[in-house]
């Protein structure tokens, strides 16, 4: 029996944009806007989406990095947002993060003893005379020998430094990590190791990873489950096999084809989709992706679209948030390009 | 091949820079050359040399670096030999570049509409208004909506596909014979990497121009590109035509990056990875430069540089397995073998 060790209901995270001489809120950056899903115990659901889209903010939000403006967050039955300061804190021992940039996240004046030794004290797992052996076996863990521990970050390459990053959310034993592009930065040979180490870590400890990225190549190599956002909204969620082989909504579809595959006789059809994404601030009305939708008609520019499943044609994780879903799989429906 | 059907051949390229402890390499003796009208693409990692050598086609590298040596023979010239004031006049006409980063590649202060025309107006000493005229139709070639409105725009106030596709309106002003494409779109997301893409190749076709793609995503060469050039540390060390390279790699290195690379499109059990890491520029191993990552190395591998050697299909590799001299497994077939040597 699978428990759900997150549960996101409504979520909403919007960023006020002020202006004017007097500094009033205009409007409103919709980052987030309501979402709701669960994450199992052990696995491994990942957020794709482009720039914008709102993946990062979610994580971020979660974590409380940034206060949510409204929705639920329970994380292991406990609501995370009616935590005070402290402790969230606390709570942050079980729900760590992993960054993109592992130059910019471990601060360069301190060694990786004092980064480690940081990471437990604040969180006090160990007591002080057990934790020099904590690091050396996390080190181990991660892949660096035990001569690393009195180093500074400038003297890592970019591949060792993200396992720095790992090693120390590792160091507090949480029972989540949220991976927010965490390999983006990485040349592919490097990026291979560090995927290849997360997986293995996951079986090890018992792990659920949040994987935040744009890289569908590494969401389909990590994930369990995968959900597709766009402009703030899921559009689309299922098991990975079900998100790659069958997708449902015509966002998705798109995003999928507009990857170069490596091997030049893949055949496929591409379809390129016109235009930017809109902006969020005044995100479009009905469906947000009506703009650039090939299938929309005026029902998609009034009518929201809710997540919803059809047996007969998604597995039973599977939903995705468009009217037409049984119009466009029988081809009754035609793209307009 | 015919030497005459080659835009650019670049010789023995050597581009290093000086530091205060060392010189450091970075494009140590490359070779290439790029039929008319086909697109070549340069691939490797961070490090591998490969914008580096772009840039020094261009004769755009900065103190402390300087070419060391070489030719880059562009339409029978050595543009090495040129005048700093000749070079001027070839680029951006003859021969244009985009980069990666729109946004700092575009002068900020400028409308797009002046920066487009600054093209027309030194290479073809066009009047402000003709050139504003041929800036417009540009803008409509590369697909930007209004584009009478946007001519009046700054940077700032467009987004990232458009700022690139304002780039490559600049870049193809003159119809340059050559085009060299620095990661064009590394920065963009994948839909508008797409259109960017679909964009560079019509224009290839309607211009009739050549291009050189530096990129380090295998997915976008094998979509793109006719020829591949993959580059390790300084080196050139697998030249081929697309089909071959993605169908038979030779080099352990094109099979290790190949075999790490996350795909989307089929399902991996486990990533094959590639051990260890890039070598430092100061601090290059003796013989092959991938000897201490590559799972097939020797004792000849780790004295002994190879050299880049012509394959039966006229194609290139660098590496001691296919020579005579080769003293490992005779039997040796590195792509399928790979797998098997690396986790062992």
């Amino acid at each position: 029996m699978t428990t759900e060790l997150l549960q996101v209901h409504n979520l909403k995270q919007y960023f006020p944009i002020k202006g004017g001489i007097f500094g009033r809120k205009i409007n409103d950056v919709k980052a987030v806007d309501d979402i709701t899903f669960a994450i199992n115990e052990g696995e491994t659901l990942s957020i794709v989406g482009e720039s914008g889209c709102g993946k990062s903010t979610t994580g971020r939000a979660i974590l409380r990095l940034d206060e949510p403006t409204s929705g639920e967050v329970t994380f292991d039955g406990e609501d995370l947002l009616s935590l005070n300061k402290k402790e969230m804190q606390k709570k942050r021992k079980d729900l760590q993060i992993i960054f993109q940039d592992p130059y910019a996240s471990i601060n360069p004046r301190q060694t990786v003893r004092q980064v480690l030794n940081e990471a437990m004290e604040i969180q006090n797992v160990l007591p002080k005379e057990e934790r020099y052996d904590r690091m050396i076996e996390l080190l181990e863990t991660v892949g660096l020998g035990p001569d690393k521990l009195d180093r500074f970050p400038h003297e890592f390459s970019g591949g060792q430094r993200q396992r720095i990053g790992i090693a120390r959310a590792l160091a507090v034993d949480p029972k989540m990590i949220v991976c927010d592009e965490s390999v983006s930065a990485l040349d592919v040979s490097v990026q291979a190791q560090v995927l290849n180490l997360l997986q293995k870590l996951q079986k090890d400890l018992n792990l659920t990873y949040l994987f935040i990225s744009h890289d569908l190549g590494v969401v389909r190599h990590i994930s369990d489950r995968v959900l597709v956002m766009y402009l703030g909204k899921i559009v689309e969620i299922a098991d990975k096999k079900s998100l790659f082989d069958n997708p449902k909504h015509p966002y998705t579809k798109t995003l999928l084809s507009a990857i170069p595959v490596p091997d030049p006789n893949a055949k496929k059809e591409q379809i390129v989709l016109k235009g930017d994404v809109p902006s969020p601030i005044d995100p479009p009305t009905g469906c947000r992706f009506h703009t650039r939708c090939p299938f929309a008609t005026d029902r998609c520019k009034e009518e929201v679209p809710e997540l919803r499943q059809n047996e007969n044609l998604m597995g039973e994780q599977h939903q995705a948030a468009c009217h037409y879903i049984e119009e466009i799989e029988s081809g009754e429906m035609q793209p307009k390009y | 091949m015919e030497p005459s059907s080659n835009i650019i051949e670049v010789n023995d390229l050597r581009t290093s820079f000086f530091t205060e402890e060392a010189e450091v390499k970075a494009v140590d003796g490359v070779s290439f050359s790029v039929p008319s009208g086909k697109t070549l693409g340069i691939v490797g990692e961070s490090g591998s040399g490969k914008s580096i050598t772009s840039l020094s086609i261009m004769r755009l590298i900065q103190e402390p670096g300087q070419i060391v040596g070489g030719e880059i023979n562009f339409k029978s010239d050595n543009l090495l030999d040129k005048s700093e004031s000749e070079m001027r006049r070839i680029r951006g006409n003859e021969i244009s570049m985009i980069f990666q980063e729109p946004m700092t590649s575009l002068n900020p202060v400028f409308t797009v509409g002046d920066q487009i025309s600054e093209a027309y107006r030194i290479h073809q000493g066009l009047s402000k208004k003709q050139a504003l005229q041929k800036s417009l139709e540009m803008l409509e070639l590369v697909g930007i909506p209004s584009p009478k409105d946007r001519l009046k725009r700054y940077p700032h106030e467009l987004s990232g596909g458009m700022r690139q596709r304002v780039m490559i309106a600049i870049a193809l002003a003159c119809k340059p014979e050559l085009l060299i494409a620095d990661e064009p779109t590394t920065a963009l997301d994948v839909t508008i990497q797409a259109q960017i893409l679909r964009l560079i190749n019509n224009l290839q076709d309607e211009l009739g121009m050549s291009v050189v793609l530096i990129t380090h995503d295998l997915g976008v060469v094998a979509e793109t590109c006719d020829y591949v050039a993959v580059m390790y540390a300084g080196k050139i060390v697998e030249y081929a035509d697309v089909q071959t390279l993605f169908e038979s790699p030779k080099h352990p290195y094109t099979v290790g990056l190949l075999s790490s690379l996350p795909r989307h499109d089929i399902d991996q059990e486990e990533l094959q990875v590639i051990k260890g890491m890039v070598p430092s520029p100061t601090n290059m191993p003796e013989g092959c430069r991938f000897a201490p990552r590559c799972p097939f190395a020797t004792d000849l591998c780790k004295e002994q540089l190879p050299t880049l050697d012509d394959l039966e299909d006229g194609n290139q590799v660098r590496c001691w397995v296919y020579s005579d001299k080769w003293d490992g497994d005779p039997e040796v077939n590195v792509k399928d073998d790979y797998g098997t040597a690396t986790s062992s």
